[in-house]
């Protein structure tokens, strides 16, 4: 096959991927009247604003309070994750084996177990319904997941320099604040983006601990918009695809991470 | 994890570590567990405590009322036995099995078939690589309303494709006998992005100078994969195919938003029916919800058990 045809080959399969989210775009611009003709139009052919107008009126402080919960879940995780990928990487705690082995299991552990369990937790507590705690529930998520990134990337900051810096003087939080934490830019890059789109896409933890609450995430804005209104699916597809945005974002700006983050670990290099 | 397939955790190496390994630690434990010591409490506080609540959940005989109040009389296994014997306990059992290995070999086989055509570098291919990824990064919900209404009966896309091929509309969601279908196609398009970069990288590892030497042996394209690309990639697939049934067993999100495990009961998997007796209905009965929840955490951690014991011989091998 010449590499002509392949590339040629390639734009088809990617159109065949990628075709639900053109179709999300395609049904975000169609009118209502044009929603049900048979067979669908394939392009919009009377483009109509009408579903981003409904997203302007009525789902932006969901994307406000999903913005504000997401910042938080990603402030919380490298405030807890960077420090403990830190000690694991360079400061050989006794028992640092089983802390990696428990952060690996963590993982595992069905997002559905977590929520019944945050539920009774917050129902005592009267947390349900709150930022904070959506915050809370939302980095569990992630937090395993960044202190190993944290670790492997921190164990590829040489020995040597922080030994110059304890020759200097300088203690572990020390050394850490102004050698480590600098150096591992781009693991805090790669834990910001995926902390913040995990926290953005989650739905389990905003139903169960957040539903019928004022502060609702984008998740349920969507989801609220699919049981009450399911005529109006531009404006349900206009949601989706402004609720898909970050995602975006991530992939434009920073592919090299994710693609980094995607394969770390699960591959031997 | 939200999401269906999320991401692999790394290994952790210490290989930055070794030029220090033969001194004596020049900073103490004290300062090591200091770093460590806001993650344990926090692993203790919100991974710890909610299993053990979850745990606890399962064991007593919950209502609305001593939910509040927490003095739910203990049952001991009551609530399991209940999960047992209820008429929902063999299809959610079989619907889960189902739709864990129908997605798995059909995200593994299409994520590998495009691994192997992009890695044979052609214009484009990186860029239509990194593209590939977008279904994997949607929200969720994104992706099963955009599926759900691609797959509604009378107005969905793909019926209309269908009906200019001559084939009669499908009830995709509203039938039982093609909602778990549904949502299987629907989590396969989801996952294939995972299997394809993880795959790609693998294949990365492979050396160019095998391809070369089996061409001059006169070994054809087919040939190569079946003897080359095949083999040596076995342990990426292991870890691919592992990690991915962990994350598949625990798909929740876009059965729920797509069919909410019906219609009657015919998409419900353990994650869903845990989810419903919890959450979906008027009353709810958090206990079994719970049992549920527990028996879907056993089997996932035997299979991430054996998905660490495979990676840890790997990292030694």
């Amino acid at each position: 096959m010449s590499k002509g045809l392949k590339t040629a080959l390639g734009l088809l399969l990617t159109g065949i991927m990628l075709f639900p989210v053109y179709w999300m775009i395609n049904v975000s611009l169609t009118r209502d009247q044009d929603m049900r003709k048979s067979p669908p139009d394939l392009f919009p052919s009377h483009v109509t604003l009408e579903g981003y107008r409904a997203v302007v009126d009525q789902q932006l402080p969901y994307l406000g309070t999903s913005l504000v919960i997401g910042l938080g879940t990603v402030a919380l995780t490298v405030a807890l994750a960077a420090p403990a990928g830190y000690a694991l990487a360079k400061l050989r705690p006794r028992g640092g084996g089983i802390m990696s082995f428990v952060l690996l299991a963590a993982q595992m552990i069905p997002g559905i177990i977590m929520a019944m369990g945050f539920y009774a937790i917050y129902l005592q507590l009267g947390l349900l319904q709150t930022v904070p705690g959506l915050i809370v529930a939302d980095s569990t998520l992630a937090v395993p997941f960044a202190v190993l990134i944290f670790t492997a990337f921190m164990s590829g900051i040489p020995g040597e320099l922080l030994q110059a810096a304890r020759t200097d003087g300088a203690g572990p939080l020390r050394t850490f604040w102004s050698i480590v934490l600098p150096m591992s830019r781009n693991a805090v890059v790669t834990v910001s983006l995926f902390a913040f789109l995990w926290s953005w896409s989650d739905f389990i933890f905003a139903s169960t601990l957040a539903g019928g609450g004022a502060h609702e995430p984008i998740t349920l804005g969507i989801y609220h918009y699919i049981g009450n209104n399911n005529q109006q699916w531009n404006a349900i597809m206009a949601t989706a695809v402004v609720a898909s945005l970050p995602a975006a974002v991530i992939l434009v700006l920073a592919q090299r991470y994710v693609a980094a983050g995607v394969t770390a670990g699960a591959v031997k290099d | 994890m939200s999401q269906t397939t999320q991401v692999p955790r790394p290994r952790t190496d210490s290989k930055g570590a070794a030029p220090e390994a033969g001194r004596r630690p020049a900073s103490p434990q004290w300062a090591a567990w200091a770093f460590l010591a806001p993650v344990t409490l926090y692993l203790v506080l919100f991974y710890a405590y909610p299993l053990y609540r979850n745990l606890d959940l399962s064991l007593r005989n919950y209502t609305v009322r001593s939910f509040v109040q927490g003095d739910a009389p203990f049952t001991g296994l009551a609530n399991y036995r209940r999960v047992f014997e209820d008429p929902t306990f063999a299809p959610a059992l079989l619907h889960t099995v189902v739709f864990t290995g129908v997605c798995l070999v059909f995200q593994y086989a299409i994520g590998l078939a495009l691994a192997v055509f992009f890695n044979q570098n052609f214009r484009l291919s990186a860029t239509l690589r990194a593209l590939f990824l977008v279904p994997w990064l949607l929200p969720l919900i994104v992706s099963a309303s955009t599926w759900s209404w691609m797959l509604n009966s009378d107005s969905g896309i793909v019926n209309a494709v269908l009906h200019a091929v001559g084939i009669g509309p499908v009830n995709w969601l509203t039938s039982p006998s093609w909602s778990l279908t549904s949502v299987i196609i629907a989590n396969i398009w989801i996952g294939v992005p995972f299997n394809l970069v993880v795959l790609y990288s693998g294949l990365q590892s492979i050396p160019g100078s095998l391809y070369e030497a089996a061409a001059i042996d006169g070994a054809g394209s087919w040939r190569r994969f079946w003897s080359i690309t095949f083999p040596l990639l076995r342990p990426v697939s292991a870890i691919t195919l592992l990690l991915g049934l962990v994350y598949t067993l625990k798909v929740f999100d876009i059965i729920w938003i797509m069919t909410k495990g019906g219609p009657a009961d015919s998409s419900t998997t353990f994650a869903t029916w845990s989810y419903q007796l919890g959450f979906g209905n008027l009353l709810p009965a958090f206990g079994p919800g719970a049992a549920v929840g527990n028996l879907l955490v056993v089997a996932a951690l035997v299979f991430g058990l054996v998905y660490v014991r495979v990676q840890r011989k790997q990292a030694l091998s």
